[in-house]
């Protein structure tokens, strides 16, 4: 869509860019709501005074699906999983890789990583420890 | 406060019409919704017009006034609403609003979505982005996807298999054999759901609804323009309600319940001076059949993790003491999603004056609720319809 490097996006990307590092975060209000940037005020209580935490290395997969019918940007990619996974108070969403997808179940303990695509967009993943 | 009635109501065919331009589909819900109200076109004061994924699919923005110029309107107040699936819900809410504030007597209020001319990666592409771009798309979910994720968390949390969600696919495929607007007019087996190929498990084809091309159109009067004009109107939009939620899965505190329905159930029942237990007929918003199990929980019609059996146990069928989608719902009547909501509103309103053919399940119906949901339900709107008899 754009030509030359792509943008950024603030907040976002510099977050990507941690956890890439092994450094990854998450934001927390004082009354205990993660979220992760951008944001400006907490999701839930609307708090702009926001923490920066360390992201535990490991979560647990709450709930995944094998996508098999994708989007154009996924196409040779399927049949993939999708996970929802829990790093304590706060979750994130990716791609489980390394992995046979009939063989992911919940409960797997998995860390997040981040991928760099052909198209220079980066996606989160997860792998089993 | 003005009471808001139903003085008409218009659809297309619901179905696979990819050389039809939205502008096309709209004119036609709409004239038939003119028509079927028996007011003077002229006397249309506004338009309010819920669409999706115009952009991608026919490169339009700008929709409000190109769809009240396909009736001959384009002099009057036009706006068009985007919320994801629930985009016509919201339209027609906010047509309810226009009404009850006294601005205009007379609203027009539809919505169209031309998805087939996409082919099936470019729909699923648009329909993607009613999830959260950042946290979810980049993730690989899709529409059925994130679905997905919500059903194995439920059946986690409650029990449940894929057995129950085909259940609530034929029910659906069942009352939409005699809808002549609906896009699969054919029954099916709880054998041949689940021997369909899957999307995104445990999500499979016949967990899904399909790829939808069509329109829907309502004329909402004022009490006393009806009054005035003497306009057949017997349906009454009795409650209105709107709830919201964090657009990602992710951020919800629960992945197996959907609290932007309640809180719109909740507003519309106060609203219409109802409980539950007044609804005689109900629309839901299936795209997914686990959709309509946490619809028919978060409505207040089963406790959290008892509407799974809902189909299977034949309460929600046709002849069933509280059937649920009518119409056949999303799942075979199809999803043209920005069309949807007031396309419900519609199928409920035949319900209700007894020209719907399936009022014979519901002869003595007086109590409709409608629900419409946008992406995994960050958005809900409900409505309440009575009829006078």
């Amino acid at each position: 869509m754009t030509s030359g490097a792509p943008v950024r996006d603030s907040g976002f990307d510099d977050f990507l860019d941690a956890l890439a590092d092994g450094d990854g975060y998450y934001l927390e209000c004082s009354n205990g709501h993660g979220s992760f940037p951008p944001r400006r005020a907490c999701r839930v209580c609307g708090e702009t005074d926001l923490e920066q935490r360390t992201l535990p290395s490991s979560g647990t997969v709450e709930t995944f699906t094998i996508v098999r019918v994708p989007t154009p940007q996924f196409e040779g990619e399927t049949p993939y999983v999708t996970a929802i996974t829990a790093f304590g108070s706060v979750r994130l969403t990716g791609i489980v890789r390394d992995v046979d997808p009939d063989s992911v179940e919940r409960g797997l303990t998995v860390e997040p990583s981040v991928e760099r695509w052909d198209d220079d967009t980066r996606r989160l993943t997860f792998e089993p420890r | 406060m003005q009471t808001v009635r139903i003085a008409g109501v218009g659809l297309t065919h619901f179905g696979v019409h990819p050389e039809r331009t939205g502008r096309d589909l709209f004119a036609e819900a709409a004239l038939e919704a003119i028509t079927d109200a028996s007011v003077p076109r002229d006397d249309v004061e506004w338009v309010h017009y819920g669409n999706f994924m115009a952009e991608l699919a026919e490169h339009q923005g700008h929709q409000g006034p190109l769809m009240a110029e396909s009736v001959g309107l384009a002099d009057r107040p036009a706006t068009r609403h985007e919320n994801a699936c629930t985009s016509s819900g919201a339209a027609f809410r906010e047509a309810v609003e226009t009404i009850r504030a006294g601005s205009a007597d007379v609203v027009l209020v539809g919505g169209a979505e031309r998805m087939n001319n996409l082919g099936t990666a470019g729909a699923t592409e648009a329909l993607a982005i009613a999830a959260d771009e950042l946290f979810e798309v980049r993730a690989g979910v899709t529409f059925p996807g994130a679905y997905a994720l919500m059903a194995r968390a439920y059946f986690a949390e409650h029990g449940g298999d894929r057995a129950d969600l085909a259940h609530v696919a034929v029910k659906n495929h069942a009352n939409a054999t005699v809808n002549e607007y609906a896009q699969f007019q054919r029954e099916i087996s709880v054998e041949e759901a689940l021997d369909a190929p899957m999307i995104a498990d445990p999500i499979g084809m016949y967990d899904a609804c399909p790829i939808t091309d069509g329109a829907s159109a309502v004329v909402l009067t004022s009490e006393s323009y009806a009054r005035e004009h003497d306009v057949d109107a017997p349906v009454v939009v009795a409650g209105s309600g709107q709830g919201g939620d964090a657009l990602a899965l992710q951020d919800r505190a629960s992945l197996a319940s959907t609290p932007a329905t309640e809180r719109a159930a909740e507003t519309a029942y106060d609203d219409a001076n109802i409980t539950v237990d007044d609804v005689d007929l109900t629309e839901v918003h299936d795209c997914f059949t686990i959709a309509e199990v946490l619809a028919i929980e978060a409505l207040g019609f089963y406790d959290e993790g008892e509407g799974i059996g809902a189909a299977r146990e034949e309460e929600t069928t046709r002849d069933g003491p509280r059937p649920v989608n009518l119409s056949g719902g999303l799942k075979a009547k199809g999803h043209p999603v920005g069309a949807t909501g007031t396309g419900q509103l519609v199928e409920a309103t035949r319900l209700l004056r007894g020209d719907h053919p399936n009022s014979d399940a519901v002869p003595d119906a007086t109590t409709a609720l409608t629900h419409n949901a946008g992406g995994t339900v960050a958005s809900a709107v409900v409505h309440i319809l009575e009829v006078e008899r």
